[in-house]
């Protein structure tokens, strides 16, 4: 990776954590409401994978999407006004944290339903493959719960009997709401499942975005290439609970230390010693990057607050579209 | 106009837009062998192949998905059910996904997307592959939903499927494949939906019927003529959107409605058509409006349970009748 890319996948990856702290901070406040699902801890693979992308690339995100869309270069404003359910958010506040889109940048998705954006990767793959004509990749990010869901496993089928560019990464963040992987999955590791349906698979430490980065390559070259799917398995932790009402995710269904070894191995601090040491970051460049993070979330929260509220006018808009084809 | 198969009216359908769009695309299970099970495709994968039709594995989830997935992504997917009832497999790609995604994104994402189901009762085929959901699609947001009777309709209406920009339910039905109609060669003939078809004229009833209910109903209304009633026919073509103002109308010339399905009874859309016409035309009802309708039941698999099941003519008639006060009346 060059100096240039690792320093903005380490800006991405604290933009995306300070996002986060700063909307579990006000949903405890009661000015974000509904569904929040953290991707705290888990920063380094959406921002790995998704530094490989080039234009055309496209993405399925999950309900613990926000990492995802910050690593996609979504408009953190969008992001928080969308939260907040302003109509400047991204989904004129129609969505939620788990209905963001911006196709512009690829991102077709979060999702509100485990395993919903698996089959979806697949029709975008045959669009860029079939009707498009392009070497164009689709990644589609779903979570250990969601590798023990019927479509994901039909999804890996079709890609692999079609020849599909999709890389299926799949977050091995340890918990599926309470329950365990090793209650819930036959495998020791997620990447064994790529067997069965003739891809390579690999399991790769899931903080660490270099070797996350290795992997991804190689995922992306072989659907360049016009070889398939792969699958790539990411152990990593969710550091919070699954969503800011769980007051069980720690010591209760986790040990407290179990959480706290992982949270020694963050993944943002994990990269921060590395590029310290290399001298590829300085300690001014990391406060510089830090401030701007913090003045691009405070700026986030403030347009937020300052937006309207969507018109309920707009209540029966968009049901159906009304654009004539043809 | 050549007189063509149903089966064949879908099949040029698709291959006349397949010629005028190249992000066209076919799938669904078998669709590239022998036309699919029922002929539907047939010559498609020699004229545009497989990178335009292909077979799926039995996936439905899976392709279901992968169709919004290619309609998101600017293709014009069209996804063939095998039987409607697998739609089971992939309601969550239909219904939390495909139906919704359009609102879900503030209208930033668009779903071009046409799901050819086969649907319907009449081969004896029991009760998980002989179901009418028509019904079931029409209560989802977001989801247009279509029940030709003809191969003109299915020709028409279908064109029209795949050049919405909306996903549309395209329910086929088994029993109608094989029926013969006289069918425009034009390749700008479309029929718009929300249209409904006048099929018969008459002024003391109006029944309201699709799919395979249209014969039946063209029938009683026969048999209603040799009785000196003059019964009306309305095809509405398609459930969403529906053509409420052309069954209004037709109830306020007759003031009598009879609605007939084989979707089944309790919450089938003939209770939605009932409350609408009630509550734009109740002055000009002279009765309650009556249903006929497949049973609150499973299909059985029996012919003769099947068929004591599903609506026809002697039962419409009888509905007609009681309508006019005149169910007394041994006919």
């Amino acid at each position: 990776m060059t100096h240039q890319e690792l320093l903005e996948i380490y800006e991405r990856m604290v933009l995306s954590r300070r996002f986060e702290e700063k909307a579990e901070e006000l949903y405890a406040q009661g000015r974000v409401t509904g569904s929040l699902h953290p991707y705290i801890g888990q920063e380094a693979v959406a921002c790995a994978a998704l530094l490989r992308r080039k234009p055309g690339d496209l993405f399925t995100s999950t309900h613990r999407g926000l990492g995802h869309c910050i690593a996609g270069g979504m408009d953190v404003r969008g992001m928080m006004a969308e939260l907040f359910g302003k109509a400047t958010g991204i989904s004129g506040g129609k969505g939620g944290s788990m209905h963001l889109f911006d196709p512009q940048n690829g991102n077709l998705g979060t999702n509100g339903i485990v395993a919903g954006g698996t089959s979806i990767a697949c029709g975008a793959a045959i669009t860029l493959k079939l009707i498009d004509r392009t070497d164009n990749v689709v990644f589609t990010f779903f979570g250990e719960g969601a590798s023990n869901e019927g479509v994901t496993h039909e999804s890996m089928n079709l890609a692999s009997v079609w020849k599909l560019p999709v890389i299926f990464v799949c977050e091995n963040n340890q918990y599926q709401v309470f329950t365990s992987a090793m209650e819930s999955c036959s495998v020791q590791d997620i990447s064994q499942r790529a067997s069965a349906y003739s891809m390579p698979g690999e399991t790769v430490d899931g903080n660490d975005v270099l070797a996350l980065d290795a992997a991804f390559r190689k995922a992306v070259e072989r659907a360049r290439q016009g070889e398939g799917p792969s699958l790539i398995e990411a152990k990593t932790y969710r550091w919070l609970g699954h969503w800011p009402g769980d007051v069980f995710a720690y010591g209760g269904y986790r040990s407290t230390e179990e959480v706290e070894r992982w949270k020694k191995a963050c993944p943002i601090v994990r990269l921060s010693r590395h590029l310290l040491e290399a001298g590829t970051m300085t300690r001014e460049m990391m406060d510089s990057i830090h401030a701007r993070v913090d003045a691009q979330v405070e700026e986030a929260v403030r347009f937020a607050e300052d937006s309207p509220e969507p018109d309920v006018g707009v209540l029966m808009q968009h049901v159906f579209s009304e654009v004539q084809n043809g | 106009m050549a007189k063509i198969k149903y089966a064949t009216a879908i099949r040029d359908a698709m291959a006349e837009e397949m010629r005028r769009d190249p992000r066209v695309f076919v799938m669904g299970e078998d669709v590239e062998r022998f036309g699919g099970v029922f002929g539907c495709t047939l010559d498609l994968p020699e004229e545009f192949g497989p990178d335009r039709i292909r077979s799926t594995p039995i996936s439905e989830a899976a392709f279901v998905g992968a169709g919004l997935g290619m309609a998101i992504t600017g293709a014009r997917p069209i996804v063939e059910l095998q039987y409607v009832d697998f739609i089971m497999c992939a309601m969550d790609q239909l219904v939390n996904q495909t139906a919704k995604i359009h609102y879900m994104s503030n209208g930033k994402m668009t779903v071009p997307y046409t799901l050819r189901v086969q649907q319907g009762c009449g081969r004896g085929n029991g009760a998980q592959h002989a179901q009418n959901f028509e019904s079931l699609f029409a209560n989802i947001p977001g989801l247009k939903v279509v029940c030709p009777a003809t191969p003109a309709d299915a020709k028409g209406l279908l064109k029209t499927a795949i050049r919405d920009n909306n996903p549309v339910v395209f329910c086929e039905h088994k029993m109608l494949y094989a029926t013969r109609g006289e069918v425009p060669d034009d390749p700008d003939f479309t029929i718009p939906f929300g249209k409904a078809a006048l099929l018969r004229e008459g002024k003391d009833a109006t029944i309201i019927a699709t799919a395979y209910m249209v014969a039946p109903a063209l029938e009683a209304a026969d048999r209603l003529a040799k009785e000196g009633i003059s019964a009306e026919v309305i095809d509405p073509r398609t459930i969403v959107p529906l053509d409420e103002d052309a069954l209004v109308r037709s109830v306020e010339k007759t003031g009598r409605a009879v609605i007939v399905h084989e979707t089944n009874e309790f919450c089938g859309f003939g209770a939605e058509l009932a409350f609408r016409i009630q509550g734009r035309a109740f002055k000009y009802l002279d009765a309650p409006v009556e249903r006929v309708t497949t049973a609150q039941i499973p299909m059985p698999y029996a012919r003769n349970l099947e068929k004591a099941n599903v609506p026809d003519a002697a039962r419409i008639v009888r509905a007609v009748m009681k309508t006019l006060y005149r169910d007394k009346e041994g006919s």
